[in-house]
């Protein structure tokens, strides 16, 4: 989970939201631009440990994944529950609870379908995203 | 149909004759016969054993042995509603009132009547018998006039009559000419502890009166005078003093019969004709008949074989005769006989007994002269040991050496016959005639689960008296082929929905992630899933009802749940608000008009009594709820598993035939249990009367105004696979009706699975209904008062999800369509139908 736990930012970074809209073992939804146009986007906030929101310094996980379900053709993954599969973090969508993985959006249930990710990561309380 | 193909007819189709037709179908016997099959009754033959349900919510359909249409697609002919006539042998047809049909084979599986003593007046309007559907439709009809009932005969089949009217709520009574009721099973010490439980449950008892007439009664519709001149009135009578064969077409055709009738069979299921086959209850087999369907299904597959020999050339087996063996709970009571339960039939024969009259059981072992064997056994008031017994007794195992170990209570040490101790041959489901050895088979041929075995063998799926024993044998040779049976909920922990809910409890625990901690499965994440987080969230929230939008408990949540909505195709979402029992002012339903108005939402009366506003985005939620909230709605609970909607009907204060307050009844229940959180959702009706408007039966409880009170029903269901509810309580007044309601609901809350619907767990639970009434009514595990304890506890913490959530900036920020923007979402496009917006 090297590049989602990015925590070096480059100039083509973008803020993209506080810390405090994070959702901890959830999702959020945000709108960025992209060079190929807008998009939705999800982001999934993991703090290090089930039960504990990471402190400052403290090693966390987020992800950022489309938040349109090609299944259900609606804007709604960041609705998801998070969970892990076989050790691998995952949100299930909403609507016809596919299992997409955080890492890199690979659906576990259809080899074809994966959704697109970017890299995310938090520059002190910022939520930074690379797009 | 093959041309060439011999014309086999088939005369009634009851449970045999439609065994028969399974095993022709399952054995290719279509390639040789074109079959016909004619039955009386205008129903496809039905499950006759578990008859008496039809008046505790089964119907027609679900009785049925068959899809509606299995015959046609297997290449059948089934005429219903056909009675054969006559059978001309010398022209090789059968008769009917629609003209002769040829046939090359004939089977005679026409069952037996019930007798009816020819005593004058026994046929006088309101006498009735007990053996078809459409005798329980007359019986059922009558007793919409009736008051009290009588039945007359005191067998197995006549208890059951009575334990139908007294769920008819007749005052009713049994009459048997013998000193005792069930002569044939019990002797007079098991008679005696039988009449005493069957009058404990308000039943009366009458041995000894042979019925001399019946007439006009004073009180009642009949009037019965016995031999000594003493008299007993009812509205309706129904005979079931025993049965006959029905084999008049036998008879008439000139073949062998008994002295007492019955088709003569031989080992082959052959009559004196050998183009002409009898099997079930009309046929007598070395001068027995049988009169259960296990031998009948056995006489199904020997005909089978013998209708195939001619194309097989395979001898097949014999039929031998059948064991006799019967286990019954008749009005609540156990009742075991096996064997020689009487041991007159057994030279040399000596008896062990055992009787309790505290606790009213009785236990009598019939052992061989030599001490060794099992001849016969009779169990009342208790079967725990019957399958044990029943195995010592088929099996021909050695007994211990102190076989009174085997009936007197749990002394230490006292031999349990466990799966294992069973050899291959011993018969686990006789019904289906299903014997360990085969159970065995299907197991190592791949099956892995119960319900496969089930699928496989047919075991357990006749009279169902195996099913305790089935279960524990696949249970212990899947241990023992090294197949853990694994129960977990999914990846993250190793326990089922009420192991943890056992934890939580106990612990006390308070939050997914605590759990997770002590007692969930190390992974690298430990993250649970989408199947472990929701069914953790309904147990906290039923154990501690804590607001589900509490941070600790938000990530548990589906999203219907996360928003209080219901997430609908387009990723919008539905409002509906409670409208407690359908109950609402006009003021109330413009507020929902206009709410609706201004958020341009789409308007739809549901099936449960209420109105559910669609398409609202995720941040008009907050909005359309603050107006809602502030005209005094409430959270419908639409999104969640648990409390839906409590349907009533309009009820005393407006119908002319209600007979309580049922919309006020609805309501009390439906504030009371809104907000409880539970394995699955949960739907409530409440009638009026017995004209049932709100469809109570239905619904997982429902309740019916009786003269007297409220009946009770639990365990119904609408949806994919429909069940009525079963009547589980009558006459109780409101706080006993609730003070059951509280525990019943409790007790699925605390033991049922994840996403199990009460009627699945009642199918699935142990004991069924008998042990729900145990536990909820009598409080035989003494924690009634505990459930209701924690049912007030749930009570006393219920607050409106929304109220609670519409004043706390938090929990609100998750309402926004983007955290950084706040446009809409521009992928939602509608597009308009009849006046209002739905996805396009
Ligand atoms: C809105 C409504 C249909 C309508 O327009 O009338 C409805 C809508 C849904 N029903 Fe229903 N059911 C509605 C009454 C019923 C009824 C009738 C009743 O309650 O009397 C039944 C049959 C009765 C029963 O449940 O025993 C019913 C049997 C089901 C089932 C099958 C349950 C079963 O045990 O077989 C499901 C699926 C499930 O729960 O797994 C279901 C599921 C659903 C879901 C939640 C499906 C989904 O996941 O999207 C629907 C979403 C509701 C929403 O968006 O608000 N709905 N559903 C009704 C809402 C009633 C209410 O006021 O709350
Ligand atoms: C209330 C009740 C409870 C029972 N409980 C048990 C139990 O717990 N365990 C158990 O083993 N057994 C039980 N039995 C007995 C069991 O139902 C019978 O043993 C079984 O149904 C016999 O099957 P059969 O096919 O021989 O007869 P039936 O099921 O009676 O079928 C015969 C069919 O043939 C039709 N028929 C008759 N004559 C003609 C004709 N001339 N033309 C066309 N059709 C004709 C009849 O209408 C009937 O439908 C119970 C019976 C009843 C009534
Ligand atoms: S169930 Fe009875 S009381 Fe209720 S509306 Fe129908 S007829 Fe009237
Ligand atoms: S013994 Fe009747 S179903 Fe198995």
């Amino acid at each position: 989970m090297t590049t989602a736990a990015a925590k070096i930012m480059t100039q083509t970074w973008q803020p993209l939201c506080h810390r405090d809209d994070l959702v901890p073992f959830s999702g959020i939804a945000a709108w960025i631009e992209t060079d190929e146009g807008p998009a939705q986007i999800a982001i999934f906030y993991i703090p290090v440990g089930p039960n504990t929101p990471g402190e400052a310094d403290h090693e966390c996980e987020l992800f950022a994944l489309d938040h349109h379900d090609p299944f259900a053709n609606a804007n709604v993954i960041a609705r998801g529950i998070v969970g892990d599969l076989q050790g691998e973090p995952v949100v299930a969508s909403p609507i016809y609870k596919q299992h997409f993985r955080l890492a890199d959006g690979q659906c576990l249930e259809n080899d074809d379908v994966k959704l697109r990710t970017w890299p995310v990561g938090l520059e002190g309380d910022q939520v930074m995203i690379q797009a | 149909m093959n041309r060439e193909a011999q014309r086999l007819i088939i005369i009634g189709n009851g449970m045999v004759g439609h065994h028969l037709v399974e095993q022709l179908i399952e054995r290719g016997a279509t390639a040789h016969y074109a079959i016909t099959v004619f039955g009386e009754e205008r129903h496809r033959a039905y499950d006759r054993v578990h008859l008496s349900e039809y008046f505790t919510g089964r119907d027609a359909d679900s009785l049925a042995l068959s899809d509606v249409d299995w015959y046609a697609a297997n290449g059948i002919e089934l005429r219903l509603a056909e009675a054969v006539t006559a059978i001309d042998r010398d022209a090789g047809e059968v008769v009917t009132a629609k003209g002769r049909i040829p046939y090359d084979r004939l089977v005679l599986a026409t069952g037996s009547y019930p007798f009816v003593p020819p005593i004058p007046g026994s046929d006088r309007d309101g006498c009735l018998v007990y053996r078809t559907l459409d005798d329980l439709d007359a019986i059922r009809t009558a007793a919409e006039q009736a008051s009290t009932g009588v039945v007359v005969g005191g067998g197995l089949l006549g208890l059951e009559a009575a334990n139908a009217l007294r769920g008819l709520n007749l005052d009713t009574a049994v009459v048997e000419f013998a000193p005792r009721l069930m002569p044939m099973q019990v002797d007079s010490e098991g008679g005696e502890l039988l009449r005493e439980k069957i009058e404990a449950l308000g039943v009366q008892v009458h041995t000894e009166r042979a019925t001399q007439r019946i007439e006009d009664g004073e009180d009642a519709t009949h009037r019965m005078v016995f031999q000594d001149d003493k008299v007993l009135e009812a509205d309706l009578i129904v005979f079931s003093a025993g049965i006959r064969p029905r084999d008049d077409l036998a008879r008439n055709s000139a073949l062998e019969m008994g002295k007492r009738g019955g088709v003569v069979i031989d080992d082959r299921c052959l009559t004196s004709d050998p183009a002409i086959l009898a099997v079930g209850e009309v046929a007598l087999w070395n001068n027995s008949i049988f009169g259960l369907v296990a031998p009948g299904y056995q006489m199904a597959k020997v005909a089978t074989d013998t209708l195939l020999a001619p194309f097989d050339h395979i001898q097949g087996e014999s039929f031998r005769g059948a064991d006799m063996s019967t286990k019954l709970k008749l009005l609540g009571v156990d009742v075991g006989a096996i064997g020689d339960a009487h041991g007159n039939q057994t030279p040399g024969a000596r008896v062990f007994r055992y009787l309790d009259q505290i606790k009213q059981q009785y236990r009598k072992l019939v052992v061989s002269a030599d001490g060794r064997r099992l001849v016969g056994a009779m169990l009342v008031g208790d079967n725990g040991v019957y399958d044990t017994l029943l195995q010592y007794y088929s099996n021909g195992l050695d007994l211990p050496e102190e076989p009174s170990s085997l009936i007197l209570p749990s002394i230490e040490g006292a031999p349990t016959l466990g799966p294992d101790a069973l050899p291959e041959t011993a018969t686990i489901c006789s019904c289906h005639n299903v014997s360990k050895g085969d159970i065995c088979a299907t197991l190592d041929t791949g099956a892995s689960d119960l319900t496969t075995v089930k699928g496989e063998t047919k075991a357990s799926t006749g009279c169902g008296g195996c099913a305790a024993l089935l279960k524990s044998v696949v249970e212990h040779e899947l241990e023992a082929r090294g197949v853990a049976v694994d129960h977990s909920l999914c990846e993250h922990f190793a326990h089922t929905r009420q192991g943890l809910y056992d934890i939580v409890r106990v612990e006390g625990i308070k939050t997914f992630g605590e759990l997770i901690d002590k007692h969930g499965n190390a992974a690298t994440h430990r993250l649970g899933c989408d199947i472990c987080k929701p069914a953790v969230a309904s147990i906290l929230a039923s154990c501690f009802n804590e607001p589900i939008t509490d941070a600790a408990h938000i990530p548990l949540q589906d999203t219907n749940d996360t928003f209080m909505a219901n997430m609908q195709k387009n990723g919008t979402y539905s409002v509906v608000p409670r409208v407690p029992g359908g109950e609402i002012t006009p003021d109330k339903l413009v507020v929902l008009g206009k709410v609706a108005q201004k958020y341009a939402l789409y308007t739809k009366v549901t099936g449960g009594q209420r109105i559910d506003l669609f398409g609202a985005r995720l941040e008009e939620l907050p909005d359309i709820w603050s107006e809602l909230l502030d005209a005094g709605f409430e959270t419908g609970h639409a999104y969640a598993k648990s409390l839906r909607t409590v349907k009533s009907c309009v009820g005393s204060s407006w119908c002319r035939y209600g007979v309580q307050d049922s919309v006020g009844m609805a309501i009390r229940l439906e504030h009371r249990y809104k907000g409880l959180r539970s394995p699955h959702k949960l739907k409530f009706g409440v009638s009026g009367c017995t004209r049932e408007c709100a469809e109570a039966q239905g619904k997982d409880i429902g309740v019916i105004a009786t003269e007297h009170g409220w009946n009770l029903y639990v365990c119904g269901n609408g949806g994919m696979r429909p069940r009525h509810a079963e009547l589980f309580a009558t006459d109780l007044d409101d706080d006993r009706l609730i003070q059951l309601i509280d525990r019943f609901l409790m007790f699925y809350v605390r033991t049922a699975d994840r996403l199990q619907r009460t009627s699945v767990w009642r199918e699935n639970l142990e004991g069924g209904l008998d042990y729900l009434q145990e536990v909820v009514i009598d409080d035989r595990l003494g924690i009634g008062e505990e459930l209701e304890r924690q049912m007030q506890t749930v009570i006393d913490t219920y607050q409106c999800e929304w109220a609670d959530a519409i004043d706390d900036p938090e929990k609100l920020k998750r309402f926004r369509s983007f955290v950084n923007d706040s446009r809409p979402d521009p992928d939602i496009i509608v597009t308009e139908e009849r006046g209002q917006l739905r996805p396009a």
